[in-house]
């Protein structure tokens, strides 16, 4: 598959010395949904600001659609929009000023007609004579996306896109970067929700410290991260587990009261209940119950750990 | 070159104007009318022509001056001032545009702006003075390059600060006093020595002689001389903005 974005041995020192970048590799392909995955300060932001133009790379290099952002600005940043963190917006001006504002900073000639059709895709076609000021800040947030689609770009970024946002827009916030991917756009976006990445993403880049640590199809890191345990806790200890219960590959806890049962929770089925049943055929009684999925912290940990390896 | 840029920014600057229209344009020529007022017909009736000029004709270019200075700054450093300070600077940072054409924008504006209100200005003053110009484009010339010069160093002043008071203080304490000193109400003859040679060494003195030398063909110092130094702001001002977008200083970190 074609690469749109190719970033190559990018690295990010401040002048205060400190390091946000280290070495970045990192290859986005055509037509796809990118989640860059990481804790806050990991680096997310910054690759996104040196991307898009906002910084300026300390070294290495990233090609955007085949051009360099450095030399080739104009080319590169005519491809790519840009929904930054921050809702930041002149409060006193206009949504439809706002938006045309942005087309015409983007070298394109006026389109009312496409800057319509967008703005009633975001459904902010009724608020286009509203100031800025006015807005909640969902709205804020679409008015914000449709600034960095108004030139029609083929790749967007969107660092943090639901962070803030209520239920309700972040679905048709995902519903819209799935349509979008239908009409060719590339779609890099940054977040630290889990579930944001499982629900939207094609690939998965998880970055820590300045460092990318994998890059992986969305499906193999989903099985690897998307294990629950269930721990049961016994009335009676005991010291070995039973071998009609050998399938469920049970670890036994060293007091000997507590079993733990690893599983996927996406392919569950019915084993649970197979467990449970087999548990009282056994004649083995359950105090308590309790089951936890792993966290984005703990799949961090375990991810840095691995690597450390 | 992104013309269409160069048009959304100089376009975005503009409404501004409009919508503050009382900061922008109707503050400046109100305290104008009232010098004009207090300087040009109450007290400056009682006064002696300078260089066979009448008082209250006079002043005119010297408070012409005064605003476009000042406006030219607040216009251009609050322009490109209030981008950096909301966030959404962001939007021209990561555009196809080039530190030219952002420039040309932003700076264009502002220049726009002061010479409008510079010409407002002597509208408003021929309601209190009879006065001539005897040389109208060379008026316009000096109007419109001393527009541009401080709309560029409003502009550096924009970028270099990091705080509102910052916005404020040279326009306060570095070209209020000067512009006070240089001409404005005075010709540098009527001062004792060594205040007249010291004067020499205020900039403002030559924006001011040149300007009403266009108006009365009367002036402090030559007439080259005002527009040599004139361009000579233009240029550091341009070699200032170069090193600026060069650098990235505070703007790309």
């Amino acid at each position: 598959m074609s690469s749109i974005i190719r970033v190559s041995g990018l690295t990010k020192t401040y002048s205060s010395g400190f390091t946000a970048l280290q070495g970045i590799d990192l290859d986005i392909h055509r037509g796809e949904i990118f989640a860059l995955l990481g804790p806050n300060g990991a680096g997310k932001t910054t690759l996104i600001s040196i991307i898009c133009g906002i910084s300026s790379p300390s070294e290495g290099f990233v090609l955007a659609d085949g051009f360099d952002i450095v030399k080739h600005y104009r080319a590169a940043r005519s491809k790519i929009g840009l929904v930054p963190q921050e809702l930041c917006s002149d409060a006193f001006e206009k949504v439809w000023s706002a938006v045309n504002f942005s087309r015409g900073l983007f070298g394109k000639p006026a389109n009312p007609e496409y800057i319509e059709k967008l703005l009633r895709q975001l459904s902010l076609w009724d608020k286009k004579d509203a100031q800025m000021r006015e807005l909640s800040g969902g709205m804020k947030r679409r008015v914000m996306i449709a600034k960095a689609l108004s030139h029609e770009p083929d790749i967007l970024f969107l660092d943090e896109p639901t962070a803030g946002v209520d239920v309700e827009l972040r679905k048709d916030m995902w519903q819209m970067v799935r349509q979008l991917r239908e009409q060719g756009v590339t779609i890099i976006l940054t977040t630290h929700y889990i579930e944001e990445a499982e629900e939207m993403a094609d690939r998965i880049g998880v970055i820590r410290q300045g460092k990318i640590l994998l890059v992986e199809e969305k499906q193999a890191l989903m099985d690897k991260l998307g294990s629950k345990q269930l721990s049961i806790r016994l009335q009676q200890p005991i010291t070995t587990v039973p071998v009609e219960l050998a399938e469920f590959n049970l670890q036994l806890e060293q007091d000997g009261n507590t079993l733990s049962y690893v599983y996927d929770s996406r392919q569950e089925g019915d084993s649970i209940a197979r467990l449970l049943r087999q548990l009282t055929a056994q004649g083995l009684e359950i105090r308590d119950l309790n089951s936890n999925e792993s966290s984005l912290e703990d799949i961090f940990v375990s991810l840095v750990h691995e690597k450390e390896q | 070159m992104n013309l269409y840029a160069v048009w959304a920014i100089y376009k975005f600057e503009m409404a501004r104007t409009f919508r503050t229209l009382m900061q922008s344009i109707a503050s400046p020529v109100l305290s104008t009318s009232l010098y004009f007022i207090v300087f040009g017909t109450a007290i400056g009736s009682r006064m002696g022509d300078i260089d066979g000029v009448s008082y209250g004709a006079f002043i005119i270019p010297g408070l012409v001056m005064l605003s476009l200075l000042s406006e030219s700054i607040s216009n251009a450093s609050f322009g490109i001032f209030f981008p950096k300070f909301s966030g959404t600077i962001y939007e021209v940072l990561s555009a196809p545009v080039s530190a030219m054409e952002i420039v040309i924008g932003y700076v264009g504006a502002a220049a726009t702006k002061s010479v409008t209100l510079g010409l407002l200005i002597l509208l408003t003053a021929q309601l209190f003075v009879d006065y001539h110009i005897q040389h109208p484009l060379w008026m316009l010339a000096f109007l419109v390059l001393t527009a541009i010069t401080f709309s560029l160093f409003g502009f550096i002043i924009g970028i270099w600060a990091d705080d509102f008071q910052k916005l404020q203080v040279i326009p306060l304490m570095v070209i209020t006093p000067l512009t006070f000193l240089g001409g404005a109400f005075y010709s540098i003859s009527m001062l004792p020595e060594p205040w007249q040679t010291l004067t020499l060494f205020n900039p403002v003195v030559y924006l001011i002689s040149g300007f009403r030398w266009a108006f009365y063909g009367v002036a402090d110092v030559n007439v080259a001389v005002s527009l040599g130094m004139t361009l000579v702001f233009l240029l550091i001002c341009l070699s200032i903005v170069w090193w600026i977008f060069r650098t990235g200083y505070r703007i790309r970190t």
